[in-house]
């Protein structure tokens, strides 16, 4: 049987107060391990042996640099603004935490005698959560450069939510084409609506990409990590922070990797189910371990992108988001609609409505204006076709003349 | 369904906000304090930092352009959301519907591109 949003909201308070608890450790242990498992992956990529020493595999690195971490001093630059300084870590791990609490691991199981669903809970917009959460981490983010009172981190922090917004509008109109199919925005309806059909990552492919794509952009990492580029901005909007504010931004930044991934698992890769599976595999507890090791390969995507791709320019990145992203993403949602309408209303004219919208898609291909690239003017010919009166254009050769401070410095050193 | 499926998130809200707050609580009671003025510059790549003028000073134009296209996406999403989610229910109605809509959020975006507001340079 599966969990259907009648079923939640009824748990006794203990049961919700362990579920709470445990999706609390879930994400701190996922983010431990990501963060070990990330080095792992990225140094067996480069051929060297990555972090070994601590604990088996060296598995208990991430938890000496976190304590360390918390051992260190807590500088809080003199120009900051000090409560927003101190707010913004925090604003950015509440809402990664929160973003989870709507993750289905599993069907129904008996928690102490009590049968309860793999999940914290469930909500009629629960998808909806996921994307107001995200982006009200966004304000952590601008925030914590703005207060900062420094120059690398106000650009940082500008860059990021500059970068973030524009995916999350390519998120959420991946997305859209899920909620068509499915009919509901209750993640543990749409693991159900996946399993009686197929896969929504195969159904609805393009889907996918755009989700995946923007998913890299929405988290900031490679190679979307712009606003981390340590040649152009040193750390981005956490250079002031240290100590346990930049761990919490550390965890946020890891949490979020791992909520997009299990977005994914959930809304494409059939949530907690595995395939060609006997039943018995699919009940229960066994929920729980499918989609942690869904995510887990998730994650290793995101590592073998950052292992694999350069650093985009900036403005490339934002054009690949406003100007394909998001076309694309309403075309493919106007495409799915009229196949999913013609399929409704007149299945046996099927072919004549795809046959008819392709040959008008090849007509538009055929007399689509060609666009003809003038030859750049010479400098001349722009000079001359400047309005009377304008600035005058400096020649190429121009000498320019040593700035008074420079002048001053030398003739400093001089009378040293 | 009441609102009670909503009590979880507020838990796990509260916890994350108590685990942050107590984080950054503590974080200057638990690590080492030596003081040293440099440390409370802004940094700036050992050079002598760049005067900030109170509230941030001045940034591209960009962002503020950005911001607002997102607002206006945005807005566009949240109204499919519920048009995706009962599309079987409105059928031939809710894709016209859809279609016209759609086209008009086109026509406004191609406008923005073609007066560069796409583009980052």
């Amino acid at each position: 049987m599966n969990p259907t949003l009648a079923d939640f909201g009824k748990d006794v308070w203990w049961i919700v107060l362990i579920k709470i608890v445990a999706v609390f450790v879930f994400l701190v242990v996922m983010t431990l391990f990501t963060i070990w498992y990330e080095r792992r992956v990225v140094a067996r990529m480069q051929v060297r042996p990555g972090p070994n020493r601590h604990g088996p595999f060296g598995l208990l690195q991430s938890l000496a640099d976190g304590l360390k971490l918390a051992f260190k001093e807590d500088i809080m630059p003199l120009k900051a603004d000090r409560v927003v300084f101190f707010l913004a870590p925090v604003i950015s791990t509440v809402c990664a935490f929160t973003a989870f609490a709507i993750m289905p691991f599993g069907p129904f199981v008996s928690i102490f005698g009590q049968r309860t669903p793999l999940q914290l809970t469930d909500i009629p917009v629960a998808v909806l959560l996921v994307l107001a959460t995200s982006g009200l981490g966004i304000y952590g983010i601008v925030l914590s450069g703005w207060a900062s009172g420094s120059t690398y981190p106000l650009l940082g922090g500008l860059r990021s939510s500059a970068q973030m917004i524009s995916y999350e509008v390519a998120m959420g109109l991946s997305i859209v084409a899920v909620f068509m199919s499915a009919g509901t925005m209750s993640t543990s309806e749409i693991v159900t609506k996946q399993a009686d059909s197929n896969w929504y990552a195969i159904l609805l492919l393009p889907s996918f990409v755009i989700y995946a794509i923007s998913a890299v952009g929405e988290t900031n990492r490679a190679p979307f990590d712009l606003p981390e580029a340590e040649s152009e901005l040193v750390g981005g909007f956490h250079t002031e922070y240290s100590s346990l504010k930049f761990a919490l931004f550390f965890l946020a930044e890891y949490i979020n990797m791992v909520t997009v991934s299990g977005l994914a698992v959930t809304l494409f890769l059939g949530g907690w189910r595995m395939p060609f599976l006997p039943d018995w595999l699919n009940q229960g507890w066994w929920g729980a371990l499918w989609f942690t090791i869904k995510v887990l390969i998730l994650l290793f995507m995101f590592v073998w992108l950052r292992g694999t791709l350069p650093r985009l320019r900036y403005d490339q990145f934002m054009k690949f988001g406003w100007k394909v992203l998001i076309p694309a993403n309403l075309v493919w949602i106007l495409v799915l609609a009229g196949v999913k309408t013609v399929n409704a209303h007149a299945p046996q004219q099927r072919w004549y409505w795809i046959g008819g919208a392709f040959a008008l898609v090849l007509l538009a291909a055929i007399f689509w204006p060609s666009k003809k690239d003038s030859p750049k003017p010479t400098l001349e010919q722009e000079v001359a076709a400047r309005p009377a009166g304008s600035f005058p254009v400096p020649p190429l050769d121009l000498q320019v003349p040593v700035s008074p401070r420079a002048q001053r410095i030398t003739a400093e050193r001089e009378v040293v | 369904m009441s609102l009670s499926a909503y009590i979880p998130i507020v838990g796990l809200f509260a916890l994350a906000a108590a685990f942050g707050l107590f984080s950054v609580a503590i974080a200057p009671f638990v690590g080492p304090r030596r003081f040293n003025r440099a440390k409370l510059d802004a940094y700036e790549c050992g050079i002598e930092p760049t005067p900030q003028p109170i509230g941030g000073g001045r940034f591209p134009v960009k962002f503020y352009l950005t911001a607002m296209l997102f607002i206006i996406f945005d807005i566009e999403i949240i109204f499919l959301y519920p048009w995706a989610v009962s599309f079987d229910m409105l059928g031939l109605f809710g894709f016209v519907e859809m279609v016209l809509f759609i086209v008009a959020v086109f026509v406004a975006y191609t406008y923005v591109w073609r007066r560069g507001g796409l583009d980052w340079d």
